[in-house]
């Protein structure tokens, strides 16, 4: 057993210089394959830690409550939506509070409100939903009860972004689908070429009595190798990459999504898994798949 | 069969161990197919083929492996590896057999002693005359000890004198226990060699006789 794979690794690492034009373009293809797949990593997950925050920010529909409805109704209004599963959480408002959240939200200028001589803000409700894809439902049943002012719910907003976070996550995963397949075919093509140019060899080995296991051991290494390799360049180009983009533009974008843009080590730390587990079966599978033909008999 | 075209047909031949045998006939007439049914590289439509007790013609592609180390093939062009010692290229049958290194390094010098190669093992097949490169490819055919060795035209390439040298190989490696069979077109070769010779025409046999050709 050891005897062969020491043999194994000693031939795959022989053929992969041996083949050394062939080596490098399909490191050359694989990484580039790796390199804008990491791109459509990176884009997805900051949208979604983005899209996260707009949500918890827009999870909430505000009930405001005609003068005339009492707190027994509210509490009323209030426990009935609370049973709903939709809604996580129901909080009553008194227009005091309210009020002195506005004063908080004016700060230095809450001067100008003293003025008043009554409080203008009405009691409300604050539903927390379960789900943001409730929201329009659950928007609808509050409007429905009686003693209510006005409900105020930012659907279309919420909609249109988890439309187009929607579309992304569609689109990259369709895109990354097709590379993946062009990376097989890329490097099942440059094992057939491995293959081919060690014809000879392997019909000597069928000659003396090479099981197919055997011959196809380097082979298979040989494309994991590939992938590997591949796996490594593409990690490192995309950290650092990404660490000078978030080091210069980092600030930027966070004020503009209203989120901190993901933190590279953490990225680091997924896409070596995702990049290592990528390239090295992409390379097993394409290499399995330029022998399939060639050790039938 | 190839295609619609019958390589080989009716051939009842029965071969003993340790017998040294010629198979003679013109081109075309089905010699080298009649290897290939031997060694699997190509799978008989009808019949039954025994090397040892084992039926090739019915074996699982998993015995195949099995089947060719008990083969040892020689070739009229050598087939030896050009990007390896001579050295290399006989430890190469022992490797994918996966062999231990020791048994490797001392078996490989000494078959290479018997071939009297033992000066060439660090040179190329390229650095080689014609008669050495067959005795490379020699030693490697029998260095993990087959029953039967099997040469299509060993000595197609070869010179008189350089075909007689090898042909005192095969002679001494059939002594030594391991049947031979020879395919070849030397019918001088096969008479001053004296032994059985099998004439195989249009994927017939058509002669079989003891002591060279009649
Ligand atoms: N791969 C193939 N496809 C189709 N026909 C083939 C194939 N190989 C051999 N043949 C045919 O089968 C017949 C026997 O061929 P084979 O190679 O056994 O002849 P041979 O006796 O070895 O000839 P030679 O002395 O020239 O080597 C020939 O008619 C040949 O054309
Ligand atoms: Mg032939």
């Amino acid at each position: 057993m050891f005897r062969g794979l020491r043999y194994t690794i000693r031939e795959s690492f022989v053929s992969l210089f041996r083949s050394k034009v062939m080596t490098v373009a399909s490191v050359f293809s694989i990484t580039a394959m790796l390199l804008i797949l990491g791109l459509f990593f990176l884009l997805t997950v900051n949208v979604n830690m983005a899209t996260e925050g707009v949500k918890n920010q827009f999870d909430t529909i505000e009930v405001f409550l005609l003068d005339e409805t009492t707190e027994e109704d509210a509490a009323i209004i209030s426990k009935s939506l609370t049973s709903m599963d939709q809604v996580a959480d129901v909080q009553f408002i008194s227009k005091d509070q309210a009020m002195a959240e506005f004063r908080q939200r004016f700060g230095s200028n809450a001067y100008l409100l003293d003025g008043l001589t009554t409080n203008p803000l009405p009691n409300s409700l604050r539903v927390k939903l379960s789900d943001i894809q409730d929201g329009e439902l659950v928007a609808e049943i509050c409007r429905n009860f009686s003693g209510i002012e006005d409900v105020r719910y930012y659907q279309s907003e919420i909609s249109k972004i988890l439309d187009v976070t929607d579309v992304l996550q569609k689109g990259a995963l369709i895109i990354i689908a097709f590379l993946i397949i062009v990376s097989v075919v890329v490097v099942s093509n440059t094992i057939k070429l491995t293959v081919m140019s060690r014809e000879a060899e392997i019909r000597i080995m069928k000659n003396v009595g090479a099981t197919n296991w055997f011959i196809r051991g380097p082979l298979l290494l040989q494309g994991i190798l590939i992938g590997c390799i591949s796996a490594l360049i593409a990690l490192g180009v995309t950290f650092f990459v990404y660490r000078e983009f978030v080091a210069t533009y980092g600030s930027q974008v966070a004020a503009l999504m209203t989120m901190e843009m993901v933190s590279p080590e953490f990225m680091l730390i997924n896409l070596a898994w995702i990049f290592a587990a990528l390239g090295a079966s992409i390379g097993a599978f394409g290499s399995i798949i330029s022998m399939r033909k060639f050790l039938k008999a | 069969m190839y295609g619609n075209h019958v390589g080989l047909k009716d051939v009842t031949l029965s071969i003993d161990k340790g017998e040294f045998v010629f198979i003679v006939g013109p081109s075309g007439s089905g010699k080298s197919t009649f290897i290939k049914l031997i060694s699997r590289e190509l799978k008989a439509d009808e019949g039954h083929i025994y090397v040892g007790d084992k039926d090739v013609v019915r074996m699982s592609n998993r015995e195949i492996p099995d089947l060719r180390r008990s083969i040892g093939m020689v070739f009229q062009n050598f087939r030896l590896l050009p990007n390896k010692t001579v050295y290399e290229n006989v430890a190469f049958a022992m490797e994918v057999v996966r062999s231990p290194r020791r048994t490797i390094k001392r078996q490989v010098p000494q078959i290479l002693s018997v071939m009297g190669i033992s000066d060439k093992a660090k040179n190329f097949p390229h650095e080689l005359s014609m008669g050495e490169q067959q005795r490379v490819a020699i030693a490697r055919a029998v260095i993990n000890g087959p029953q039967v060795l099997i040469a299509d035209e060993p000595t197609g390439n070869l010179d008189p004198e350089t075909a007689w040298e090898i042909m005192k190989l095969l002679d001494l490696i059939n002594r030594r226990g391991t049947t031979v069979v020879m395919v070849t077109h030397a019918i001088d070769i096969v008479n001053r060699m004296n032994k059985r010779a099998v004439t195989i025409e249009a994927g017939r046999i058509t002669g079989d006789s003891k002591g060279g050709l009649a």
